[in-house]
C-alpha cells in the first residue's frame, strides 16, 4: 500500500471518512467543504464511475494546489455529460479540446503558464480510454517524451461509451461491445490485442505513473496529490466502471472496481521513472468469475454451457498480474 | 421591446451551472436513511440498545455510553459479569471474525461508573405509590425504572440482604459483593426504599396497609429441586439452592471430603466451584447427557475444569448405598437423546448435592382475587398484568426465560406498563425496526481486528478463595473492543454515502447530525445504499 493505512478504528481508512479518524486521515471527499469540482446536475448515467472518478481526482488536485488547477478535457462522456451547452458542471477553469489532442492542448496551457511565470497553477489533461489509448495516443506520447508539466488522467471504462459502446484498444478480451459482438468462434473482443498504456507510459521513463480505481479513494487521492506536486509528465490511469456499457447494475459500480482489483485483473500500482515503487495488495482474493459474472458484457461466458476455457484464459491473465506485481499479501514487492 | 444582450462572440444562450438541471427527476428508486435493529439489541433480554452505547464508547465517551445502558438496565457492573451475553452469539461481527466483546465492555463501563460515582436522578414525583415484592433483579429493575418515572417505590424483601439469586445463588468469585452492593445502593440513592427481612405474607393486607396504588411481584423461585434416588444409609443429600444460600450466609455447609454434584446446569457448576474453594478433597459433577448438551455455559465448565472439577458425562445416579453412588452409563443416540445402557459403575461420596432447578412458594399470593397460579408459575398477560388489576408480575416466577437479564428486562417492561396503567393509559411499545442482519451490511469496509480477551485469574489464586476470576479490560482495550462494533443498521458517520455519490446528492450535516439526501439531484443509482458499511440506507420505489 502506498499511503499509510490506519487500522483498528472500526473501518480504518477503508471508508471515505469516519468520525473516529483524525481530520488529516480522512479523505478530501469526506470534507464538508470539498470543492465538488464536478457538481450536481451533470447528465452522466445513474451510477457512472467516470463521473465519480473525475470528481475524486479533480477535487484531490484542487485540494492539493489550493484551487490552482486548469483542466483540458478530450471529447467523450465526461465532456459531454458535464458540459452540454450552455451549462457546465465544472467548477474549475476547464477547456474542451478535440477528441484526440487533449494532451497537446494541456502542454500548450502549461507552456503559457510557464511563460507568464504562473507555475503554481497546475495543469491536468483528462479523457476516456478511447481518447487516450487510441486517437490521442500520439499527442500523449509526445507529451511524455518532452516531459511536459502535465498530469494526464485516463478514465478507463474500457470502450467508446459516448458514441454507443464501441471497442477501444482498452477493451478487455471476451467483452461484448457494439463492435465485438458475442458471435462466431471467439465471441466478444479477441484475445491478444489492445494496449497497456500504463506500461507504455512507464517505458517513456516519465517521473510518475500510477493506476487506481474508484473503489479505493484514499489510494486514488494519495496518487493525485503526489502526481500534481511533481514537475514533468505524470500519468494516472483510473478504472471507472460504466453501468450502461458493461450492463451492470448502477449500484455495483464501486463493487466492480473493488472486485477487479481483488481478482488481480487490474493491478493497482505506482511507478517512478519506469520502476514500480508500490502495489496495492489484494485483501480478499477472489476468482475472476466473481468479477465477470455481474456484467452483461460477459453474459455469453455464463450461459447454459459456460465458456470455461475463456474464463480460464482470463483467470490466467489475472494470475500473471498477481505474479508479476506481487499482489498477494504474502508476496514481497516486485523485485 | 428588446433588450440588448452583451454576450461573447458565438454565445447565444445564457450560460450557467448544471445545477439548473434537476436530475432527481430521473429517479425510480429513492435512497432513505433508516435505523435498523442491530441483532445484538434484538437479542438482548434486557432490551439494551447495545449499538448505541458502543457508539459512545467508541469515542471514549464512557459516561454517555453508561447512561445509554442505564436507560434500559440499571446493573451494567452486574450484567458485565453474570449475563449469559446471548447478544454476542447474535453479533454480526461473529460472521466476519469474532463477535464483539459486548459483555466485557459493559462491565468496564459499569465499573467505571462505580469508580467515578456517576448517578441517575429520579423523575419528577407523580404522587403514586408502588409496592415491589422481592429485591431480586426483576424487582430492583422495576423499582429503578419506576423511580425514574417519578413514582414512590417501596420494596419488601424477605432476606437479610437485597439482590435475590444474584446474591444468594451466584457465588462471589463470579459476582463480587461490593459491586452488587454498590449498584443496589445507587438505586436506593434515587429514593427507592428497600425493607429487608420483610416477607410479604398476605399481599392484600400489605397493599392496603401501605396505601399502594399498584404492585409488582418478583418473588422468584426460592426452593431447590431434587430428584428421587433410592437411598440406604445416611449420606447427606442437599439441594444446590440451600447450599449456595448457606455459603453466602456463611452458615456451616457440609461440603467436605468427596463432593458429588448431580446436574449439568450453571447451578451445578456454581456448587462445584464453590466446593473447590471451600476445600473439598474432590469435586465430581455427574451429568446425564454429553458435554455439548449441558445447559451450563461453556466458559463456566471450562473454568471449573481448570480449577480441578471432575466432569462425568453420560452417567446417571441410580442408587445411594452409604458412601457409594451407583452410576448407570448412558448412551447418546440420534438427535442429542440418550438411552440407558444397563452397565453401571460406582464412585465414593461424602456428600451429594442435587441441582435440578427451582420451584416457587406463592402462599402470600394464594388468596389474592384474580391472581392465577398454574404449572408452578404466576400467569400474566402480555403486559405482565396478572388477573388482578394493577398487580403485575415478572422474573423467575412467571413462565418466561429464567435468567438475571430476562428478569431485568421484565422489570423494565413492568415499570412501563405500570406507569401507563397508573395514568389510566395503555403502554404502546414502539414497533420494532427490521433487523440489520449480515446480508444488509457491506463488511468489506471493516478493518480486520481480532477480539480482546479478558484476563483470567491464576488457577492457584482462584481455588484458594472467592476472589473474582474474570478480570476487567483496561481503558485501552475497552476502546479497541468497542471500536470493533460494526454499528449494524445505524449510521456511524463514516462519510461513505457522502463520498461515493456520483451526483453530490448527499448533504453532510456535521458531527452527530448525520446526512441528508438532496433529492433534487439524486438519480437513484443505489451506490450509497450498496456501499454503506452498516446497512443504514434503503432503496425504496419512487411513487411515479
Ligand atoms: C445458582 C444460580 C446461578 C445463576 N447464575 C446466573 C447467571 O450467571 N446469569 C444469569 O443471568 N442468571 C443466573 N441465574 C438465574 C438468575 O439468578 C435468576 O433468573 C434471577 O435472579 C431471577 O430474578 P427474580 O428477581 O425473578 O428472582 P430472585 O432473584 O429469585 O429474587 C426474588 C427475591 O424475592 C424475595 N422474596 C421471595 N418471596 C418473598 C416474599 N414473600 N416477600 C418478600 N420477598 C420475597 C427473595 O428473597 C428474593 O430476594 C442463576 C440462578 C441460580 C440459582
Ligand atoms: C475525431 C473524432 N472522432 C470521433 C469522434 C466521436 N466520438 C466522440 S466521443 C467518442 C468516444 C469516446 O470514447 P472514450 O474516449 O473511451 O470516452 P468515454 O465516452 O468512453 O468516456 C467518439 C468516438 C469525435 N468526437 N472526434
Ligand atoms: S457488530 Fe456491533 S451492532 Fe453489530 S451485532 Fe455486533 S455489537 Fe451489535
Ligand atoms: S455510509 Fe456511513 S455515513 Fe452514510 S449512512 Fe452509512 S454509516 Fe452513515
Ligand atoms: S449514490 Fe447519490 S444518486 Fe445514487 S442513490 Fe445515492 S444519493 Fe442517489
Ligand atoms: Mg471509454
Amino acid at each position: 500500500m502506498s499511503y499509510q493505512p490506519v487500522r483498528f478504528y472500526q473501518t480504518g481508512t477503508f471508508t471515505v471518512g469516519n468520525r473516529l479518524l483524525d481530520e488529516d486521515d480522512r479523505s478530501v471527499q469526506a470534507l464538508p467543504v470539498r470543492a465538488n469540482s464536478l457538481t450536481s446536475g451533470h447528465r452522466a448515467c445513474q451510477g457512472c464511475g467516470e463521473a465519480l472518478g473525475a470528481r475524486y481526482a479533480i477535487d484531490a488536485a484542487v485540494a492539493a494546489t489550493d484551487r490552482q488547477v486548469i483542466a483540458a478535457n478530450a471529447t467523450g462522456c465526461l465532456e459531454v455529460f458535464s458540459t452540454p451547452y450552455p451549462q457546465t458542471s465544472w467548477q474549475i477553469p476547464w477547456i474542451h479540446s478535440l477528441f484526440g489532442n487533449t494532451a497537446a492542448v494541456a502542454t500548450g496551457i502549461a507552456a503559457a503558464l510557464r511563460i507568464k511565470g504562473r507555475s503554481q497553477v497546475r495543469v491536468v489533461a483528462q479523457g476516456g480510454d478511447g481518447g487516450t489509448t487510441d486517437i490521442g495516443f500520439g499527442c500523449l506520447s509526445g507529451m511524455f517524451e518532452r516531459n511536459d508539466d502535465v498530469l494526464y488522467i485516463c478514465y478507463d471504462n474500457e470502450a467508446y461509451m459516448n458514441t454507443g459502446v464501441q471497442r477501444s484498444s482498452a477493451t478487455p478480451p471476451a467483452a461484448r461491445t457494439a463492435t465485438t459482438l458475442p458471435v462466431g468462434p471467439e465471441p466478444g473482443n479477441v484475445f491478444g490485442q489492445g494496449k497497456n498504456v500504463p506500461a507504455i507510459a512507464m517505458a517513456h521513463g516519465i517521473p510518475y505513473v500510477a493506476t487506481a480505481t474508484v473503489a479505493d479513494l484514499h489510494d486514488l487521492e494519495y496518487k493525485v496529490k503526489k502526481a500534481i506536486g511533481i514537475r514533468g509528465a505524470k500519468y494516472l490511469h483510473i478504472f471507472v466502471p460504466c453501468p450502461l456499457g458493461w450492463g451492470s447494475a448502477s449500484h455495483d459500480t464501486i463493487k466492480l472496481a473493488r472486485l477487479v482489483k481483488e481478482c488481480g485483473l487490474f493491478p493497482v500500482f505506482e511507478a517512478e521513472h519506469g520502476e514500480v515503487t508500490g502495489v496495492a495488495k489484494i485483501r480478499k482474493p477472489i476468482p475472476v468469475e466473481d468479477y465477470l459474472r455481474p456484467q452483461r458484457r460477459y453474459a455469453h461466458l455464463f450461459g447454459k454451457s459456460p465458456a470455461t476455457e475463456t474464463i480460464a484464459k482470463i483467470q490466467a491473465q489475472a494470475d500473471r498480474n498477481i505474479r508479476k506485481f506481487g499482489l498477494l499479501a504474502d508476496q514481497g514487492a516486485r523485485p | 421591446m428588446s433588450t440588448v444582450q452583451h454576450k461573447p462572440f458565438a454565445i447565444t444562450l445564457k450560460v450557467g451551472s448544471s445545477l439548473a438541471n434537476k436530475t432527481g427527476s430521473w429517479r425510480t428508486f429513492r435512497p432513505v436513511y433508516l435505523d435498523r435493529m442491530p441483532p445484538c439489541n434484538h437479542q438482548c433480554p434486557a432490551g439494551e440498545n447495545i449499538q448505541a452505547w458502543l457508539f459512545h464508547a467508541e469515542e471514549g465517551n464512557y459516561e454517555q455510553a453508561w447512561r445509554q445502558i442505564m436507560a434500559d438496565n440499571p446493573f451494567p457492573a452486574i450484567m458485565g459479569r453474570v449475563c449469559y451475553h446471548t447478544c454476542e452469539s447474535a453479533c454480526n461481527r461473529g460472521q466476519v471474525d469474532q463477535a464483539v466483546g459486548i459483555n466485557a465492555v459493559e462491565r468496564f463501563l459499569g465499573d467505571q461508573a462505580l469508580k467515578y460515582g456517576w448517578a441517575i436522578e429520579p423523575g419528577k414525583p407523580t404522587g403514586k405509590k408502588v409496592l415491589v415484592v422481592g429485591a431480586g433483579p426483576a424487582g430492583l429493575s422495576a423499582a429503578y425504572h419506576l423511580a425514574r418515572l417519578g413514582h414512590a417505590v417501596t420494596v419488601h424483601e424477605a432476606s437479610p440482604k437485597a439482590g435475590g439469586m444474584i446474591r444468594y445463588g451466584i457465588p462471589k468469585y463470579r459476582m463480587p459483593r461490593e459491586k452488587l452492593n454498590a449498584e443496589i445502593q445507587r438505586i436506593q440513592a434515587m429514593g427507592v426504599e428497600i425493607r429487608l427481612n420483610t416477607p410479604v405474607t398476605d399481599l392484600r393486607q400489605t397493599l392496603e396497609a401501605g396505601g399502594f396504588d399498584a404492585c409488582f411481584l418478583a418473588v422468584g423461585l426460592q426452593q431447590g429441586q431434587q430428584v428421587n434416588i433410592p437411598q440406604t444409609g445416611g449420606l447427606p443429600v442437599l439441594d444446590a439452592i440451600s447450599v449456595l444460600r448457606a455459603v453466602e450466609l456463611e452458615e456451616p455447609v457440609a461440603l467436605h471430603g468427596h463432593v458429588v454434584v448431580n446436574g449439568g446446569g450453571n447451578t451445578a457448576i456454581d456448587v462445584a466451584r464453590s466446593a473447590i474453594r471451600l476445600g473439598a478433597l474432590s469435586v465430581t459433577v455427574v451429568v446425564r447427557r454429553g458435554r455439548d448438551y449441558m445447559p451450563a455455559h461453556p466458559s463456566e465448565i471450562r473454568e471449573g475444569l481448570e480449577e480441578g472439577m471432575r466432569l462425568l458425562n453420560l452417567r446417571q445416579i441410580t442408587a445411594i448405598q452409604d458412601r457409594t453412588l451407583t452410576l448407570e452409563v448412558m448412551v447418546p443416540v440420534e438427535g442429542g437423546h440418550i438411552i440407558r445402557s444397563g452397565q453401571t459403575e460406582t464412585i465414593e461420596a461424602d456428600v451429594l448435592v442435587q441441582a435440578f432447578g427451582q420451584t416457587g412458594d406463592f402462599a402470600a399470593l394464594d388468596q389474592y382475587p384474580g391472581l392465577v397460579i398454574a404449572d408452578g408459575a404466576v400467569q400474566v398477560g402480555p403486559d405482565l398484568m396478572t388477573g388482578a388489576p394493577g398487580v403485575l408480575a415478572g422474573g423467575d416466577m412467571i413462565p418466561w426465560a429464567r435468567n438475571a437479564t430476562a428478569a431485568i428486562g421484565l422489570g423494565k417492561k413492568a415499570a412501563r406498563h405500570l406507569d401507563a396503567w397508573l395514568r389510566g393509559e395503555r403502554y404502546q411499545p414502539r414497533p420494532k425496526a427490521e433487523v440489520a442482519d449480515i446480508g444488509k451490511l457491506n463488511t468489506w469496509y471493516y478493518s480486520d481486528a481480532p477480539r480482546t480477551v479478558r484476563p483470567l485469574l491464576d488457577v492457584v489464586r482462584r481455588t484458594s478463595g472467592f476472589a473474582e476470576v474474570v478480570g476487567n479490560l483496561d481503558e485501552g482495550n475497552a476502546l479497541f473492543e468497542a471500536r470493533r462494533c460494526m454499528s449494524c443498521g445505524n449510521c456511524f458517520e463514516c462519510d461513505n454515502c457522502y463520498g461515493v455519490c456520483p451526483d453530490n446528492a448527499v448533504i453532510k450535516l456535521g458531527p452527530g447530525k448525520r446526512f441528508r439526501f438532496n433529492y433534487d439531484y439524486c438519480k437513484g443509482c443505489g451506490i450509497c445504499a450498496a456501499e454503506c458499511p452498516c446497512g443504514a440506507i434503503k432503496m425504496v420505489p419512487e411513487e411515479i
